[in-house]
């Protein structure tokens, strides 16, 4: 059903999803605890912040990053003394702008849950002798566990469906950044829509499975 | 009843139209009710003493400094446990991982209950494989008051736990809270604005008003101050605790003494020896200069008029009267009063028609 060249970009695909999914848990918990529980004046700031990808056109994320990253900007000035060399065009320099991209969609739904849960059941834990630390995760964790799994969700799906920021930052090299949307994107130029097609409806119907899962097995909705 | 003052509080806070400022010694032993009007500042105080809220000041329990100018010790490493208003149990665990929760976290093992004390002492075996959610709201209260207690707590402090609860579930868990009261060696400080709570489980009493103390001593002291709001209507009443000294079978009565005298009481199946707690309705206790004897008043007791106050209708007065070392409210009216030509300090004879049981 698919060509080598296909699968490669289902692959690569797959792959980068996974891991931006991965290191956006981890950056997005301790930001969302953050936001649920501050009541610093600049939470509004942050949380705008944070909020951009989802306005901003791909497009200008991805040049802004592309500046950064590259051989005149401050993070590509550290890489390369770092002796990493310059991100963009390599995989890793996608697997940084699709957390970018993607971070708004995993830090609402935990910051949300968060925000749900309350103080008085970590009230009740710290009258329990558990320390700060403890209660985040014998408490707050899991009954935030909702967040957490549409917060994976929807970053998984984010990334997987991203194509402006991956052909700023990441260009269009098989293996390194040809993930399918891009891919798709080349068999429309070439014509070969059969190709575009196959790939095309294979997007469609990952994207409804995985939104039909999210809202039928969310128990944050059954419940309320 | 001598108090030993071990825990002292003292706590300033100031919030936008609210401030509490109190200096307290409560005793280490019994049950403290911190008595008061919603809004008085008494769950606030009870917060700052768990370290749930920060306000400026001190804390001492039992020579522990809990709290100072320079130290504050967080909940968490506060020998508490602690009853809130809704019980909090935690949804995600079972009733059983609920118990298991502090009980495993508690620093000295080995000295305090064990967990199947704890649940027989609140009656909750059957409950312990449940969810809270199946929990009904009196059931989740006493899972929260055996959960506080599986911590092993050195002081228990309970805000309203019977508050959002109906009458039937309040009757339901206060013989659990009386049980505790006889069971438990350490000291609980009790937050509630129902009277009768205050009648039938407290020891000493703290009354807060927009967050300064208005009086606090021992129960019977305390309760009988006729400023304290209630005491001025027809609710008004005392608390006397006494014990059984005697029995009349055939009238179904029983002998209840205490120091400056002794009640007949209706017998509820006491024996003799037994503690028992009876509150005296103000409006059930006339005054007369003589001993009557010869009216249907059995109960004729001599007092000294401690403080006259106004009721709360002008035709109304409330007389505090010492007998021994208990003081009980008589609500008569300015009448009577002024017949009768009472001034502080005279001594009459308190008739009282009736005494109950708190319950």
């Amino acid at each position: 059903m698919f060509s080598d060249g296909n699968w490669a970009a289902i692959l690569l695909t797959v792959k980068l999803a996974s891991i931006v999914t991965l290191l956006l848990l981890i950056i997005s918990t301790p930001i969302a605890w953050w936001l649920a529980h501050t009541r610093c004046r600049l939470k509004s700031f942050f949380e705008a912040l944070v909020a951009l990808p989802i306005v901003l056109p791909p497009s200008v994320l991805g040049f802004y990053l592309l500046l950064l990253m590259g051989p005149q900007g401050v993070v590509g000035q550290i890489t390369q003394a770092l002796g990493i060399g310059t991100l963009p065009f390599t995989f890793a320099g996608l697997v940084v702008a699709s957390v970018f991209y993607s971070l708004p969609f995993v830090v609402q739904p935990i910051q949300l849950a968060f925000e749900n849960i309350g103080e008085n059941y970590l009230e009740a834990a710290a009258t329990l002798r558990a320390s700060p630390l403890d209660r985040f995760f014998s408490v707050a964790m899991p009954l935030a566990l909702p967040g957490f799994l549409t917060g994976s969700v929807l970053g998984f799906a984010h990334t997987v469906g991203e194509f402006g920021v991956v052909l700023m930052v990441g260009g269009n090299i098989p293996g390194v950044s040809r993930v399918v949307s891009v891919q798709i994107y080349d068999y429309v130029e070439a014509l070969e829509y059969g190709q575009a097609h196959s790939l095309a409806l294979t997007m469609l119907l990952f994207s409804f499975v995985i939104l039909l899962l999210l809202y039928t097995f969310n128990p944050n909705r059954r419940t309320r | 009843m001598s108090v030993r003052a071990d825990i002292h509080a003292r706590f300033k806070l100031n919030y936008a139209g609210f401030a509490l400022d109190v200096d307290l010694n409560l005793p280490s032993q019994g049950v403290t009710a911190l008595f008061g009007p919603s809004g008085s500042g008494k769950s606030t105080l009870l917060r700052c003493i768990a370290g749930l809220e920060r306000a400026a000041g001190s804390l001492t329990v039992k020579g522990e400094v809990w709290q100072d100018e320079t130290h504050f010790l967080p909940t968490h490493q506060r020998p508490i446990g602690y009853v809130f208003q809704e019980a909090n149990l935690f949804p995600h665990l079972s009733v059983k991982a609920n118990l298991n929760y502090g009980f495993k976290r508690q620093p000295h093992r080995h000295d305090g209950f064990s967990l199947d004390e704890i649940v027989d002492l609140l009656g909750i075996a059957h409950l312990l494989d449940r969810k809270p959610e199946r929990l009904s709201g009196g059931e989740k209260q006493r899972v929260a008051i055996a959960r506080a207690l599986a911590v092993n707590p050195r002081l228990l402090l309970m805000d309203e736990p019977l508050a959002a609860l109906d009458l039937a579930r309040k009757r339901e868990i206060l013989p659990f809270l009386e049980r505790l009261h006889e069971a438990l060696e350490m000291p609980v400080i009790y937050v509630t604005h129902a009277a009768n709570e205050v009648a039938r489980l407290a020891d000493h009493l703290v009354v807060l008003n927009q967050g300064v103390v208005q009086s606090a001593g021992p129960l019977n002291e305390t309760f009988s101050h006729a400023e304290l709001p209630q005491q001025a209507s027809d609710a008004g009443s005392a608390i006397i605790e006494a014990r059984i000294t005697g029995l009349q079978p055939q009238w179904h009565l029983a002998l209840a003494g205490f120091e400056g005298g002794e009640l007949w009481i209706r017998d509820l199946s006491f024996h003799v020896g037994q503690t028992v707690r009876f509150q005296v309705m103000a409006r059930d206790v006339s005054l007369a200069l003589t001993a009557d004897h010869s009216s249907s008043i059995a109960n004729v007791l001599p007092a000294v008029v401690d403080q006259i106050s106004d009721g709360d209708h002008p035709g109304i007065a409330i007389v505090r009267l010492k007998i021994g070392k208990n003081y009980i409210l008589s609500r008569l009216t300015q009448r009577s009063l002024y017949s009768l030509g009472l001034s502080v300090g005279d001594s009459v004879w308190a008739q009282i028609k009736s005494a109950a049981i708190v319950e």
